[in-house]
């Protein structure tokens, strides 16, 4: 088995090392590395933006870029948590509370250089995690009927909207609500049109780009126009000789590091649980078995490198679910999704054998794109810092050029852009009541299929509900189980509301500057 | 809480979508409003005890309105429909950026139609000449 994933990835290098291939994966990791600095600038914002611009691209280059941005902008976003205790970016909101300290003690240098090793460190580790498993997830996959695959998703979707942060019941409500968007447009089997309210344009239903750029673009910009704190740039003065860490901090970065990258991969593996989660939870762990907890908090070097390294490689290990089963486990997932499906590559687990150059490539490009940021990351540290000093007010103008002009050529149709404006209201609108708006998008995405597949399982049941737990669909019965579970969870979870990283939680909000959390946590 | 009673109505509006459908096609969505019911009620009594939810995030609401921000990042968008159906590209990206940009009360006039003269040059260079968009430039209403 190991043989066959040798040469597959082998093969997977081919196909990322080709020039153009090579190239959008270039200018993935650069723009997510760029936006990951930046202060305001979300990810999924970004990823959306660039969407339109990959339509036209092959989907191979189309997916690199895409999933560049995102693993890209998590380097990026270190930077920003350690030098301005600015946590822009969900994950590294736990860095700010060691990084900004030992950058006050003039060793922001040294928890940068280890972070880059550290996140290196993750992400290779979530990587080979992905070659072995995601395979294997495939072989069990494919023998799955209707009937599993609509529980499979139930489930996806449960988790997804119930495990990320806030309220699980609002969660909820936006995954429905993510599912009535898709309903938008001429039914699937019959044809006949739902939700159009007469209108021509929305028979082909409401397009992702639409939706996306709507939630996390124009909604995002209301909520954080005039909300800016302003950047403090007294200690980030970093040159590249004060990256390199001394051979102490080296070995007291060691453990954490390997302790956070096998926490990140457990939770990547959980559907739901992305990033950022993932760096919560590492953090409260080295806490707890570190022997001066006390210093935590105040420049521990362990506090910076283990949720990096968490982060890290849940960002990777979260594609395993995406590109096996084709459940995304949070809105960055379902974006990438998105694109595929746009592509007219049906997700699922006939993924891997039916294109193997995304696949394999995808991972090839993974660290590849990592070695790139290694790189980028390194010597040009200065250039990151001189960008952090851009102002806001410069950024989201141009921003909505951006949003506009990609929605437009979409379709070449003013209209969308009508509909993203719409859209993007109502967004800001849900943000105001306090609901997380992620979880749309991963209805948005799951809902065509969802109802596919619960059609068709209908059908062959001739109509029986309890198809999904008789005993001939017994792996049905257990994704069903499951979902029962996670309810049951959320309820004895909210009765009982104290815990360790709720306590992270808390001394991160309590940061200047953190009305920033952009909407993707 | 009456805020999120607010979002309830969402639920229920959306509810009666979903009902008007009958049958084939409509079944999906009716099962969808029944759920989203039943959630928007379950939030509604959630918001009406008082003490729970103690980690609810307020991060999104800002101390005050922000009427100026929100008027003109919506007005940007909405402008670069309206010029761009009739004018072309050239006065949509303008207004689009110029507009929205005097959305942040730091903003100066000048500082505003710098950034857009900027953008809007290197807009239609990237857009329009590289990427190939099919946009017109500038064009007048017939």
């Amino acid at each position: 088995m190991i043989e066959t994933a040798l040469r597959d990835l082998g093969y997977g290098f081919g196909v990322a090392l080709e020039p153009h291939n090579l190239w959008f994966c270039f200018v993935g990791v650069f723009v997510g590395n760029v936006v990951g600095v930046l202060p305001g600038m979300g990810v999924l914002a970004t990823m959306s933006i660039l969407l339109p611009l990959t339509f036209g691209m092959h989907p191979v280059a189309a997916i690199l870029m895409l999933a560049g941005v995102f693993y890209g902008s998590q380097y990026g976003g270190a930077i920003c948590s350690i030098l301005l205790n600015l946590p822009c970016h969900p994950p590294h909101a736990v860095t700010c509370l060691d990084g900004f300290p030992m950058t006050k003690q003039g060793r922001g240098g040294v928890a940068l250089g280890v972070t880059v090793l550290a996140s290196f460190l993750g992400a290779s580790f979530g990587i080979t995690e992905m070659i072995f498993l995601a395979p294997l997830l495939v072989e069990v996959a494919l023998k799955f009927g209707p009937a599993e695959v609509c529980s499979l998703m139930l489930l996806g979707l449960l988790a997804g909207s119930t495990l990320a942060r806030g309220s699980p019941l609002k969660g909820v409500a936006m995954t429905l609500l993510g599912l009535t968007f898709s309903i938008v447009g001429a039914d699937i089997e019959t044809g006949a049109p739902r939700f159009t309210f007469g209108m021509q344009e929305l028979f082909d239903g409401v397009e992702i780009v639409a939706l996306a750029l709507g939630l996390f673009g124009i909604a995002e910009f209301m909520k954080s126009v005039n909300q800016t704190a302003p950047i403090d740039l007294k200690y980030a003065k970093i040159k590249l000789r004060d990256l390199r860490p001394s051979k102490a901090d080296l070995k007291e970065a060691a453990l954490p590091a390997v302790r956070g990258t096998l926490i990140g991969s457990m939770c990547s593996l959980i559907p739901g649980t992305g990033p950022t989660i993932a760096s919560f939870v590492a953090y409260a762990t080295e806490k707890k078995i570190s022997k001066n907890p006390e210093s935590f908090g105040k420049g521990n070097i362990a506090g910076v490198v283990c949720p990096e390294a968490a982060t890290h490689s849940s960002v990777q290990g979260d594609f395993i679910p995406t590109m096996s089963l084709g459940i995304p486990g949070d809105a960055v997932m379902a974006l990438i999704l998105g694109a595929l499906i746009i592509q007219g590559i049906v997700p699922g687990p006939q993924l891997i054998s039916e294109h193997p150059d995304i696949f394999w490539g995808l991972i090839a490009s993974f660290w590849i794109g990592n070695i790139m940021l290694v790189i980028l990351n390194v010597p040009m540290i200065g250039i990151w810092v001189k960008l952090l000093s851009i102002p806001y007010k410069y950024l989201y103008p141009s921003a909505l050029f951006f949003v506009c002009i990609g929605v437009y050529s979409a379709n070449n149709d003013l209209f969308q852009v009508g509909e993203t404006v719409v859209i993007g209201v109502f967004g800001y609108l849900l943000l105001l009541l306090g609901f997380h708006p992620a979880p749309v998008l991963l209805g948005y995405v799951l809902g065509s299929r969802f109802e596919e597949n619960f059609r068709r399982a209908m059908l062959i049941s001739r109509g029986d509900i309890f198809t999904f737990v008789e005993p001939q669909h017994w792996i049905s019965a257990i994704f069903i189980a499951l979902c029962a579970l996670l309810i049951l969870g959320q309820i004895y979870v909210r009765f009982r509301p104290k815990s360790r990283i709720r306590e992270a939680e808390k001394a991160v909000a309590g940061l200047p500057g953190s009305g920033f959390k952009a909407a993707e946590e | 809480m009456m805020l999120l009673g607010l979002g309830t109505i969402v639920e229920g509006s959306t509810y009666r979508l979903g009902n008007l459908r009958q049958m084939g096609p409509g079944y999906f969505p009716v099962m969808l409003g029944v759920a989203m019911t039943i959630v928007g009620v379950l939030i509604a009594i959630s918001a009406m005890q008082p003490s729970t939810d103690p980690e609810h995030d307020e991060d999104a609401i800002p101390d005050a309105p922000e009427w100026r921000g929100w008027i003109c990042i919506v007005a940007g968008p909405v402008l670069f429909i309206v010029l761009g159906a009739y004018f072309g590209l050239l006065p949509a990206t303008f207004a689009c950026v110029f507009v929205s940009a005097l959305g942040d009360r730091t903003m100066t006039l000048k500082q505003a139609t710098l950034l857009a003269s900027g953008i809007t040059i290197s807009g239609v260079i990237i857009f329009v000449y590289l990427l190939g968009v099919a946009f017109p430039i500038l064009r007048w209403p017939s």
